[in-house]
């Protein structure tokens, strides 16, 4: 008797519960259907990829074509300059375009006066504000024959003729890597600085006592206090070593350098959207999700067993 | 006594040099990240076939308002202006107040089923459907050449979610306890209590959820087939850079064969990158100290 009544209480419980807070409920069902409309439907429609599927009929109807897309690709003449393209450019930020922002944090954390420090904090984030379409703009302008860093580099004697920048495939991965940089340096370093912020100052204060000088500090101080940080950013960047900027290269690249600026995603778009190739398209956005999940996945373990963190 | 007084001179030497190093690094760097700007906006002010000659660098050599008044007398870039400014301004409101009233039950512990939704957004993050089975979506929910494609796609953002429920739990609960009793329900403490506290955080997901409106080119790319009036300014400095990227490859843009036509969309493409970009640069300092603090709810905090 007396456990079943216990039973029945907790049963009326659960669903009293769940009526005591409808209104919450109700607040969350608006995000959890625009969650299975907006991200879980098109996750399903990736299934086109298995399917000769056309723009005129419903995804249901196309016949079932296996893995045909995947072959195509790995046989499609551009393949290997796809992923070439896709894993240099990407590899380049991760060992340049990673560190940097750490070490520029530690430097603006090494500021005297605040008033200098926040003035330079404040116009470091500017660039990351600009949407690549502007940047782009300036950045067409300026690496063009005629233009300013063809001045500058040919004034100081550092080029003998100007180059046009991006009308040359070489220097595309160079015009890339740097241009993310500039755009995004002092934005990333925002979370470094926040992690050095807090670290607490009687460690620095005992380490001074004890004779350190400025780069032992850094070095024994406060780069192991931000490890934790810098590690969930590892993973994530890692993760997305697959995504070398999408709005960045479409807007930097043209028909002379496309042979190192075409990446995964750039080709998603023109094979998909300029020649309607749907199916084939998918497959190859497909191809770029399944290895950056086990990238994250690797990625997370590895940091798991050398630093002792991971993002789950 | 005498070696204590020396080491700590020399220390100071090594500081003070560094100290130097770090400052002239600084300067250099600030100089990097606004002369760009600068530089825009110093051409567009000049005469439009004086700008082509190049050279203009620190101050406009033929001060002009031409540029401007060639951009504001095109009806498409003026058209282009009001959609941005439309689905800027709806599309950040829509955005902060869904996400913020989504997060705010799911910043309660005790919420039945928080645990599924949490996972359930956290997917998102990490894996998505891609571009084509999106197109595609927005085709069969007829939001492709409608305003609102701008709009209802960009009114959740479950990363924002995760910045709104660490900031809602800094929320002493003494404060929606007292409410209850006075008689408020879940609805009413949300809308009195939770959001006018919210103001910090508020602002730093507008202005994240603005910018990413303000500066979004590819919607009017990707889902504007045959709209072009619907089309936002960035997707019309997109097609401009675009076609400049283009001429200047093919050889078309030398010093010899500049037509009239090519100094006047240069210009203009000029003009209308400092009319896009100039909003951001006035808002953004004021909100630094908000976003700041926003990222570190955000992102320190697991």
């Amino acid at each position: 008797m007396s456990v079943k009544r216990g039973a029945g209480v907790k049963q009326k419980g659960n669903l009293g519960r769940w009526w005591n807070q409808r209104y919450l409920q109700f607040m969350v069902l608006p995000g959890l259907i625009w969650m299975l409309v907006f991200n879980y439907i098109p996750m399903g429609g990736i299934i086109i990829a298995f399917k000769k599927f056309k723009i005129t009929k419903s995804i249901a109807e196309a016949p079932w074509v296996g893995l045909q897309y995947f072959k195509e690709f790995f046989q499609d003449s551009n393949f290997s300059d796809v992923m070439i393209n896709t894993m240099g450019i990407s590899l380049l930020k991760l060992f340049i375009g990673f560190p940097l922002p750490i070490i520029f944090a530690l430097l603006i954390n090494e500021i005297r006066g605040i008033k200098f420090k926040k003035v330079t904090q404040t116009i470091s984030y500017l660039p990351h504000f600009l949407s690549w379409v502007v940047l782009g703009g300036i950045l067409t302008t300026w690496l063009s024959k005629e233009g300013v860093i063809n001045d500058f580099l040919v004034t100081f004697h550092l080029l003998k003729e100007p180059v046009s920048f991006l009308g040359n495939p070489k220097y595309f991965w160079g015009v890339a890597l740097i241009s993310d940089i500039w755009k995004e340096l002092g934005w990333s370093a925002i979370l470094y600085l926040a992690a050095i912020t807090s670290v607490d100052q009687q460690i620095y204060e005992a380490a001074t006592v004890d004779g350190a000088g400025k780069l032992q500090k850094i070095f024994y101080v406060t780069l192991p206090s931000i490890t934790g940080t810098i590690a969930i950013m590892l993973i994530l960047q890692i993760s997305g070593l697959l995504n070398s900027n999408f709005d960045q290269i479409l807007i930097l690249k043209n028909q002379v350098n496309i042979s190192r600026s075409q990446v995964i995603d750039t080709y998603v778009y023109q094979v998909g959207m300029s020649l309607g190739k749907y199916s084939y398209a998918t497959a190859v956005g497909l191809f770029k999700s399944v290895i950056a999940l086990f990238l994250l996945l690797f990625a997370n373990k590895t940091c798991k067993k050398l630093l002792g963190r991971s993002l789950y | 006594m005498k070696t204590v007084k020396s080491t700590h001179i020399k220390r100071s030497r090594g500081t003070f040099i560094f100290d130097t190093l770090n400052t002239i690094f600084m300067i250099i760097l600030c100089f990097l990240c606004i002369y760009p700007i600068w530089y825009v906006v110093v051409n567009s002010f000049n005469d439009a076939k004086d700008a082509m000659m190049g050279g203009i660098y620190w101050w406009p050599r033929k001060f002009s308002l031409e540029n401007y008044l060639t951009v504001f007398a095109d009806s498409s870039v003026l058209q282009a202006f009001k959609i941005t400014v439309g689905k800027t301004l709806l599309g950040t409101a829509i955005n902060v107040f869904f996400t913020a009233m989504v997060a705010y039950p799911l910043s309660k512990s005790n919420l039945i089923g928080r645990k599924y939704y949490m996972a359930m957004g956290t997917i998102t993050m990490f894996f998505a459907g891609g571009m084509i089975p999106t197109f595609i979506l927005f085709k069969q929910l007829n939001l492709l050449n409608n305003f609102l494609v701008y709009i209802i796609p960009a009114a959740f953002n479950f990363f924002n979610l995760l910045i709104f429920i660490n900031f809602f739990r800094e929320i002493p609960a003494s404060l929606e306890e007292s409410a209850k009793i006075d008689g408020a329900g879940d609805w009413k403490i949300f809308m009195r209590i939770i959001l006018p506290l919210s103001k910090p955080v508020l602002a730093t997901i507008a202005l994240f959820a603005g910018v990413g409106q303000w500066n979004d080119y590819w919607g009017g790319l990707m889902y504007m087939t045959n709209r072009v009036d619907l089309e936002p300014i960035q997707t019309y400095l997109y097609r401009m850079v675009a076609q400049v990227q283009s001429s200047q490859v093919a050889g078309s843009i030398s010093a010899s064969n500049i037509t009239a036509s090519d100094t006047t969309s240069t210009s203009i493409k000029l003009a209308a990158m400092v009319i896009t970009t100039l909003p951001i640069c006035c808002v953004y300092p004021f909100l630094q100290k908000y976003f700041v603090k926003g990222m570190m709810v955000g992102a320190v905090k697991e």
